[in-house]
């Protein structure tokens, strides 16, 4: 029964691909496929050629059993068709009414078909409908998946991205940090930090929470272990940024760093400067050179 | 206490415990807190958030815009059918903990809020609330 029906729709569609081609096509417009210019009426038009063939081809040989094998290039060509569709930013319904708006120009088809009786419509009418909406619900959960697919690859680029190390003097690192530390990322974080400070036999890092929102006992910890991870190493660490806010926070909450911390980034450099022996001087200008200036009025007296 | 907009979170993943602090954020927002006073609202909320997930095995949160006599302030109940506590005195004391942690958060989350309540039954389960007032 249902091996008769597939073989009927199949040949319902290979007779009648003239007309159920243009409706399919006119219903996709009118749904505002094209509106959005994220495809081309021709891209539109081979892939729903394409698709009726395939559709048809699984109908004659596997019937209406979507399970069927037959049935694998056209549902290999949805899946393709639903990832580039979730990568081009479609919604869910734009995505899946490439198959849904299917339905009426094949059931169209079936009413003017002259040499079926009503019952043979009837029945052929829901074998039509449970096959679409199988493959509809299929479209839907691969779009589904390259969606998340795309959030758990943008997770991965954030963790590695939001953690740079950077040198800003011989032997003195800084780490900006940015964002609640209490996630995955922070031992990326982490781990980078004691990495770079061998990689450059750092003597100093500067952990700066500028841009960290709030620090609870877990951040707290984080940032301590950090610490004594680094002292380990042979590396002082100090805290910068801690913005007054945070600071109330971490009082009453109990939180101690046994570390220097200084409310900049600026004044850090300049703590771990002056610990590294060395000492920045201010110049004066000539003609946008800058020289020390007492040298240069010594030697003209 | 009339309550004008609730809303509940469910406490399952370490994920959640972002989403607990970002709805926290909005509602601290929304009474018009300062910035120190939202600041250690969500503190709170991320320390409780985070007991519900590792010591109770997960939970929820309701979180509440509340009035009282003409002031607004946020609430928030954290319910876990976990383990409990046995001993409650011993859990607010700082630096005592039963897992990894530094043992700060319960009595912290305390000192950063107006209102505190816990109610903990052995075996059934660990119901804390606290409030922060404008």
């Amino acid at each position: 029964m249902a091996g008769q029906a597939g073989s009927d729709i199949a040949s319902l569609v290979s007779r009648n691909e003239a007309t159920i081609l243009p409706e399919w096509l006119e219903l996709q417009k009118k749904a505002g496929t094209l509106h959005t210019g994220r495809i081309s009426e021709g891209e539109l038009q081979s892939q729903s050629k394409n698709f009726l063939h395939l559709l048809r081809d699984a109908l004659a040989q596997g019937g209406s059993d979507v399970s069927n094998g037959a049935y694998e290039p056209a549902k290999a060509m949805l899946a393709e068709l639903s990832r580039s569709r979730a990568s081009q930013g479609f919604s869910p319904s734009e995505t899946a009414s490439f198959v849904f708006s299917l339905k009426q120009p094949l059931f169209n088809a079936l009413n003017r078909d002259k040499s079926l009786s009503g019952e043979q419509i009837a029945s052929t009418i829901w074998t039509t409908t449970v096959l679409l909406d199988e493959l509809g619900l299929f479209t839907l959960e691969i779009f589904q998946k390259s969606r998340e697919e795309v959030i758990i690859r943008q997770q991965r680029e954030i963790a590695e991205l939001s953690t740079p190390v950077v040198k800003l003097w011989d032997g003195i690192l800084a780490l900006p940090l940015i964002g609640t530390l209490d996630s995955q990322r922070t031992q990326v974080v982490m781990e980078n930090l004691l990495q770079t400070i061998v990689d450059v036999e750092a003597e100093i890092a500067i952990i700066d929470i500028t841009g960290v929102p709030m620090v609870d006992t877990l951040t707290a910890q984080h940032l301590l272990k950090t610490v004594a991870a680094a002292r380990l190493m042979g590396a002082d660490c100090l805290i910068s940024g801690i913005r007054p806010q945070i600071a109330q926070t971490m009082v009453h909450l109990g939180v101690e760093l046994n570390v220097i911390s200084k409310s900049s980034l600026a004044d850090a450099f300049a703590v771990a400067l002056r610990q590294t022996g060395r000492a920045v001087v201010k110049t004066k200008r000539i003609d946008g050179a800058a020289v020390p200036d007492k040298k240069i009025g010594r030697q003209e007296a | 206490m009339p309550t004008t907009k609730t809303e509940r979170l469910d406490i399952k993943a370490s994920d959640d415990v972002v989403r607990v602090r970002q709805l926290t954020r909005a509602y601290a927002l929304e009474v018009g807190l300062s910035l120190v006073d939202q600041t250690k609202v969500i503190t709170a909320s991320s320390e409780l958030a985070r007991n519900t997930l590792d010591y109770g095995g997960g939970g929820e949160v309701t979180v509440e815009l509340v009035e009282q006599g003409g002031r607004r302030g946020v609430r928030l109940t954290f319910d876990d059918k976990g383990p409990g506590i046995v001993d409650i005195e011993q859990a607010l004391k700082d630096g005592f903990t039963s897992g990894k942690g530094m043992g700060l958060g319960l009595g912290g989350a305390k000192r950063l809020c107006n209102d505190f309540s816990i109610a903990s039954k052995p075996g059934e389960g660990t119901k804390v609330m606290i409030a922060r007032w404008k």
